[in-house]
């Protein structure tokens, strides 16, 4: 995420002649950045930008960090939970399949080797009494294909079943080596001389006389299918036989049939049921159960999809999946609102700081010009006493002395010396004046009143210019305390600038409000020159006069913003080259004097 | 012709004293210059003045306390003030203390004439009444008799 650039921009520029409401407020505030340039300009750009991302990037870390673990965790838990769930039935069906195919290999290994011991040789090799006892045993337990008497030799004595076996020798078989050995064998499954599936079970008889011989009948497996396979049930479940490499011994649902390859790893398999996760042959995810048969080298396989036992964990798995997402994306906006308000916040604070910081250098450095300004005043102020008195001298000399033709010459330079003084007087008086400390008087006082009584003074003048002067004063302003005497002086120099700054016919309004609870606002807005924003930098510093040499001071203005500063209010100037210039005075409800310098 | 005027010019500024009191001189007024404080008490024991520019800011002695220190001994003697200083605060304590008025440096001769006229002319009421009072109360009490 990528924080955006920064806060938008103040709204363009601010226009002349707005509406005069409760934005007032802001609008000074405007013209106040508009008025210091500097500001904007310094700052690198980025700085707000990075502190913004870092933190939106904390934020988002400490909150997702953990909701992603415990998503996590959850998802784990609840899987092994699950999980043992689904095993548990595994389990239970594995060991009950297995059981039944262990107990259905007993009862036929039990019947061959009953047959073996409870028959005589001879009974055996009696080809019609085996045919009697086959009918029996076919109709007994079912499933024999055949059985067959085999001597020690391992020549076939006497057979009953479907194909002439008898005289066949067995000798070099393995199975008939295994069986002299261990006495029984099973067989795993093979297709044989007979060509369909099928296993052998010999049993070995020793009488006590030392003859030997054995009884060797042969299994369908479609009967051992049936009965493993109509366990585990289950929709898609799957439950068949294999032995020790894989070949299927029972056919199975969806992994062949009898004596076909079974692509599963079986070197885990123990007595003790294992379940693992695989994918079956459709390539979903599935258990896989196997469990090894005791007696025969067979292993038991389940498969179960998992789909089914898994369906409502997927669901609520889903539903936690959604769920996070939407709180990782409401974490997001979130935190980035957070980080954008609060890094406003912190942009907006340090703006006023360095406003405050710049106001108070300007408030500084106009003081110490002034302090400068006087002293220069007071000490330039001697030497033009004496400059006067001896140019006064002079010219009284030059007045007196008859027949001096050089004498009007000499009065002319004189005068000359003494208007030049005169202009250097009005400077330091007014030097003087705008450094000395100033007392304050604090009264109750109707700033409209104020701006009544100024007017009164500049009427005339008005009037012979032609200016028009339009009041829009609020009839609710509250009274205020301050000092009327230097009110009156800070509108009559703003008036006086006003009604110099404009042509024949030009218009004057005055308005006054009230911007807030604690604060008394007046605007003069003329039509006249205006000034360059260059003119209005140095607007309130003193000696700065725009006005021809020897036609105004430059104090005026500085004067004006000294008896604002120390009367606790503000003013600033929005000003348009050729459309005009508006003041904007704004006066706290109480003055409070000491905070002028 | 009109009547010369008795002036102490009192200022630290020499040059400054020195070409006005030849200029208040060439007009026909008796000026007498002190440069300092302690100097103007002085001539004032010597004879009576119309009236005194003092400069309000000297070395040592400074303006206010001289003037008070005048007044004490000549109460109807009529004191200009000069003040250089630009300070009006200073000038308005001058007048609550009985100055007859200010004049801000650099002065304007014929403001400063003017004002002369005008404090001979207050002395010279002042020291009429004075007199009328005393007639008064002369023939009262030889009315008495």
């Amino acid at each position: 995420m990528r924080p955006s650039n920064g806060p938008r921009p103040i709204g363009g520029r601010w226009r002349r002649r707005p509406h005069l409401s409760n934005d007032s407020k802001s609008r000074l505030a405007a013209i106040g950045r508009r008025m210091l340039p500097f500001q904007a300009a310094g700052e690198e750009p980025g700085r707000y930008g990075v502190l913004r991302r870092n933190m939106t990037l904390l934020m988002i870390l400490l909150t997702v960090v953990p909701l992603s673990l415990m998503a996590f965790i959850n998802h784990r838990e609840h899987r092994k939970a699950l999980r043992a769930q689904t095993e548990a039935p595994m389990r239970e069906i594995l060991v009950r399949t297995r059981h039944s195919g262990e107990i259905f290999l007993a009862e036929r290994r039990s019947a061959i080797s009953f047959i073996t011991s409870a028959s005589t040789y001879e009974q055996l090799a009696d080809q019609a009494e085996l045919n009697r006892i086959f009918q029996v045993m076919k109709q007994e337990f079912g499933g024999f294909i055949d059985v067959g008497l085999i001597d020690a030799s391992g020549v076939q004595v006497s057979y009953a079943g479907p194909f002439e076996l008898v005289g066949k020798d067995y000798r070099d078989q393995e199975w008939f080596q295994e069986v002299l050995v261990r006495g029984t064998y099973v067989s795993d499954v093979f297709l044989g001389y007979r060509r369909y599936p099928h296993f052998v079970i010999a049993v070995r008889h020793l009488e006590p006389d030392g003859r030997s011989w054995i009884v060797r009948a042969t299994v369908d497996t479609e009967l051992f299918s049936g009965l493993i396979g109509s366990h585990g049930n289950v929709p898609g479940g799957d439950t068949f036989v294999v032995n020790r490499q894989g070949v299927l011994q029972t056919s199975s649902r969806h992994y062949g049939a009898v004596l076909e390859r079974v692509p599963l790893d079986l070197k885990d398999a123990g007595l003790e049921p294992l379940i693992t996760e695989t994918v079956d042959r459709s390539g979903r995810p599935a258990f896989l159960g196997m469990a090894a048969f005791e007696t025969v080298p067979f292993v038991l396989l389940y498969v179960e999809p998992r789909g089914t036992a898994w369906e409502p964990w997927y669901t609520l798995n889903n539903e936690l999946f959604l769920v996070f997402i939407a709180s990782i994306v409401v974490v997001f906006l979130v935190a980035y609102r957070l980080a954008s308000s609060s890094v406003s916040r912190i942009e907006k604070s340090e703006e006023n700081q360095r406003r405050a910081l710049h106001e108070m250098e300007h408030g500084n450095k106009l003081a110490s010009i002034g302090r400068l300004a006087a002293g220069v005043a007071h000490e330039i102020n001697n030497p033009l006493a004496i400059i006067d008195q001896k140019a006064g001298l002079m010219m009284d000399l030059t007045e007196n002395i008859p027949g001096f033709h050089l004498g009007p010459r000499f009065g002319e330079l004189a005068s000359s010396i003494l208007n030049a003084v005169d202009r250097c007087r009005t400077i330091t008086h007014r030097l003087l004046g705008f450094a000395r400390r100033m007392d304050v008087e604090i009264r109750d006082i109707d700033v409209n009143d104020v701006l009544q009584e100024v007017l009164g003074f500049l009427e005339r003048e008005a009037l012979h210019r032609g200016v028009q002067i339009q009041l829009e004063l609020d009839a609710e302003l509250p009274a205020i305390a301050s000092d009327r005497g230097q009110l009156q002086q800070v509108f009559l120099n703003i008036l006086n600038n006003a009604l110099e700054a404009m042509p024949e016919g030009g218009k004057v309004v005055i308005r006054s409000w009230r911007p807030d609870e604690e604060h008394v606002s007046v605007s003069i807005e003329d039509n006249g020159s205006g000034m360059s924003q260059e003119t209005m930098k140095h607007l309130f510093e003193p000696f700065f006069t725009t006005k021809a040499p020897g036609y105004g001071t430059g104090l005026g203005l500085s004067i004006t913003y000294g008896i604002i500063k120390k009367l606790g209010g503000e003013i600033q100037v929005d000003s348009e080259l050729g459309k005009g210039t508006t003041f904007f005075v704004t006066l706290p409800m109480r003055a409070s004097p000491e905070m002028g310098a | 012709m009109k009547l010369p005027i008795e002036i102490l010019l009192v200022d630290d500024e020499k040059e400054f004293a020195e070409t006005l009191a030849e200029r208040l001189t060439a007009r026909g007024h008796r000026v007498r210059v002190a440069f300092d404080g302690p100097q103007a008490l002085e001539a004032l024991k010597q004879r009576p003045f119309d009236a005194v520019i003092l400069d309000l800011f000297m070395p040592g002695m400074d303006g206010l306390a001289t003037m008070r220190e005048m007044k004490a001994r000549q109460p109807l003697v009529e004191v200009i003030l000069l003040t250089g200083h630009g300070s009006v605060d200073t000038a308005v304590a001058g007048l609550k203390n009985g100055a007859f008025d200010y004049v801000l440096k650099p002065a304007k001769f014929e403001e400063l004439l003017e004002k002369l006229q005008a404090a001979r002319q207050r002395k010279a009421e002042q020291e009429e009444r004075i007199r009328q009072a005393e007639a008064r109360s002369l023939t009262r009490r030889t009315g008495d008799i």
